[in-house]
């Protein structure tokens, strides 16, 4: 049983993303500054986006790879991150 | 466009990309001129100017714009790039030729930005960076389909090591002075759409950078295997942690160890120039002069410069090969929690060697609130002009003795007001989020660079600059206010019948001042002659050393004073409490008119600069209080 499996099949968080799991974008809902920061950096609909690490204190930032990119990003910030699962890949 | 006309215009180019874009490596491989390179988010805080030569040997202005990732300026850098293109600078015109820089391995992200460039309507040529790094990991495009579809020629290179500048240097040559300059059929976008970019537009415009990379056949590019596994440990909850430990206590230690050698060939040779002048000049006021005044006192000084230039070695290692915004990320929560950005670590990590290239880069800060308070906090971090009192006090009343492995009590006492300097600042933070500055929290987003090899080059570069920096101080600075001191504390004159059992230096001006000023000192356990060094000390700290060996030498008639010999007479003239005392006090006071002159800049008003003034001398003053006093109560 590989840790995807445990996606749920709602639309769910990036926030709620362990390392190692993988999703597609569907839609950001942030205040309108942020989203825009967040677009800016590659983080569009439908961007297939992986969290890669998690910072030690409180698992707070995360590093996530999004269009061949490391990004790092507060749990806040991700948590305005509307993902669904990724098909096998 | 005739040549007559292009001789008599001056041409310009502009240097826009994204951070990390390799933008700056580019400038100097261009110019050939003598900046800092970076692997940080944002370390073009400054605008650049640069001459570039065409092959036919004509001059074009070149400027080196801060990194964006849109023109939607969302921090001052940005806004900076943001003004030249869109040419709000009024006594400015725009530039004629745009240099979009993109990282050949990232050309998902940085196209978007080659995108909104061109829809400024300026000519504009790419310029493929890092072609070695992508083509190692398998990079196949076709350049000519992606020059057809974005309508601009496309270079590439790798700047760092010059290859392609040739071409490019040739396309420039052809744009502004061959009389048939590239034709654009770009239709200008109105500037309020790039100001104001929505949602639908972001997202249109990386669809149009997919579009454009899927007919140029880019290929996959494998990943960037080591980044991962060196990412693995780096970043590791654990294993990060200690290592971010393990770097930063090495970087104290070593510059602490190893600056101990050349300091002392340093020392020798002012020992040697002091003696050569003493023997070859006629005794009387110029031999004082000159052996006392300006010898001593510089000397004093430029013998830290060791440690400077090995500060800035390990800074620029780890700004260079992306350890530094790593650092950042692991720090962010503990940031945060005082009410600072993860990126506020950068600039108060150069702090340590300088507020005033940390306060500078506070820029890259967007929340003014998180600006402030991390220019607020700077002068808090120890710089590099508190380790001469730093290390003259500790050699003077700590003794060194082996603690545990390589670590010794001085070195240690050392990390300590450090670690002091630093958590107090961060306790400062938090007040200051509380009081003065409420609201929500600002979003955090950080790129994390692919790790490089830093290049000797731009190390050495970057460490030249700062020894630059550095000797221009004590060569004009300090040198002024050790002169002035020498002759603030050698007139007037002591008359004949000045009791024997006093020092001279008490009848002139400068021991007047230090003797007006002793009963507010006194306190805290401070002399007349701390006294003087504290008022010369506000044109810059180092320079009580100095003055503390003007003042010493002067008292012991015209022996030149070498560091070893001051840090003796300070033993035997001070007390434990008072020597601990001034070390904290230097933690804390804040004696430096370049770093309130920079925060005027930086803030635009009067108002900040007060308010630090005003809140670290109260704490300094406290500080050294309470230190004074438990002192003496357990000496």
């Amino acid at each position: 049983m590989t840790k995807k499996d445990f996606l749920p099949d709602r639309p769910f968080h990036l926030s709620e993303l362990k390392p190692g799991q993988a999703a597609y974008i569907s839609r950001i809902e942030a205040p309108n500054d942020t989203t825009l920061r967040l677009l800016e950096m590659g983080l569009i609909e439908d961007a297939y986006v992986e969290v890669m690490h998690e910072a030690p204190f409180g698992r707070d930032p995360i590093a996530v790879r999004v269009r061949g990119c490391l990004l790092g990003l507060r749990r806040q910030e991700a948590a305005y991150i509307l993902v669904r699962k990724a098909a096998d890949s | 466009m005739s040549s007559a006309t292009a001789v008599s215009y001056s041409p310009s180019i502009a240097l826009v990309g994204s951070p990390n874009s390799g933008k700056t490596s580019l400038f100097n491989a261009l110019t050939g001129s003598r900046q800092k390179v970076g692997n940080y988010t944002g370390v073009t805080v400054e605008r650049k100017e640069g001459i570039l030569h065409s092959p036919s040997g004509r001059s074009v202005k070149i400027l080196d714009l801060p990194g964006t990732y849109s023109l939607d300026a969302n921090t001052l850098d940005e806004a900076v790039t943001r003004d030249v293109l869109l040419c709000r600078n009024l006594h400015e015109k725009s530039p004629d030729l745009i240099l979009a820089v993109a990282d050949a391995t990232n050309l998902e992200r940085h196209l978007s930005l080659v995108l909104e460039l061109k829809s400024l309507g300026l000519p504009c040529i790419l310029v493929l960076n890092m072609m070695d790094l992508a083509k190692r990991r398998g990079f196949k495009m076709d350049l000519e389909i992606l020059s057809r579809e974005l309508g601009m020629p496309v270079y590439p290179v790798v700047a760092v090591r010059k290859e392609g500048c040739r071409d490019l240097l040739g396309e420039i040559e052809k744009f502004f002075f061959s009389g048939s300059p590239p034709r654009l059929d770009v239709q200008p976008q109105a500037s309020d759409e790039i100001l104001n970019p929505t949602r639908e537009s972001l997202q249109a415009r990386f669809k149009e950078v997919d579009r454009i990379l899927r007919l140029a056949h880019l290929s996959r590019l494998d990943p960037a295997l080591w980044t991962d596994r060196i990412d693995r440990i780096v970043l590791h909850p654990v294993w990060g942690s200690l290592l971010l430990v393990l770097v930063l206590s090495l970087l104290f230690q070593g510059i602490f160890n190893f600056a101990s050698y050349p300091m002392d060939w340093i020392e020798g040779g002012v020992g040697a120039i002091a003696n050569y002048l003493q023997q070859w000049i006629p005794a009387g006021f110029v031999r004082d002069f000159i052996v006392q005044g300006v010898v001593a006192g510089v000397g004093s000084v430029v013998v830290f410069l060791p440690q400077i230039m090995l500060l800035f070695f390990f800074i620029l290692i780890l700004e260079d090969s992306g350890y530094m915004a790593r650092a950042a990320f692991l720090m962010d929560r503990q940031m945060s929690r005082v009410g600072l950005h993860g990126r506020a670590f950068i600039p108060l990590l150069s702090s340590f060697a300088c507020a005033i290239p940390g306060i500078m880069a506070t820029r890259t800060i967007e929340n003014r609130r998180d600006r402030m308070i991390t220019i607020l906090i700077s002068p808090l971090m120890a710089c590099s002009a508190r380790i001469p009192v730093y290390t003259l006090l500790i050699s003077a009343f700590i003794p060194n003795r082996p603690i545990w492995g390589p670590f010794r009590l001085q070195g240690l006492v050392m990390l300590g007001l450090y670690a002091l300097g630093l958590f107090v600042a961060l306790a400062i933070a938090w007040i200051l989020k509380k009081l003065m500055f409420k609201g929500p929290r600002p979003p955090f987003l950080l790129e994390l660079p692919t790790y490089k090899w830093p290049s000797l080059r731009n190390i050495l570069i970057g460490m030249w600059e700062r020894a630059r920096i550095f000797l221009r101080r004590a060569g004009t600075v300090i040198l002024f206010a050790s002169v002035a001191i020498w002759f603030l504390s050698s007139f007037p004159k002591a008359p004949a019948d000045f009791p024997k059992d006093e020092s001279p230096i008490t009848y002139s001006v400068a021991g007047r001042i230090g003797k007006f000023i002793e009963p507010a000192i006194k306190p805290i356990g401070f002399d007349w002659r701390i006294g003087v060094g504290l008022v010369t000390g506000v044109v810059a700290r180092e320079v009580i050393v100095g003055t503390l060996a003007t003042v010493y030498s002067v008292e012991n008639k015209g022996e030149e004073i070498r560091q070893h010999d001051l840090a003796k007479i300070l033993q035997n003239n001070w007390s434990l409490a008072t020597g601990l005392s001034l070390l904290v006090f230097f933690v804390f006071a804040m004696q430096c008119l370049s770093t309130l002159a920079v925060v005027r800049r930086e803030t635009n008003s009067w108002a900040w600069p007060g308010f630090m003034l005003a809140y670290m001398t109260g704490l300094a003053y406290g500080a050294s209080f309470i230190t004074y006093h438990l002192a003496l109560r357990w000496s």
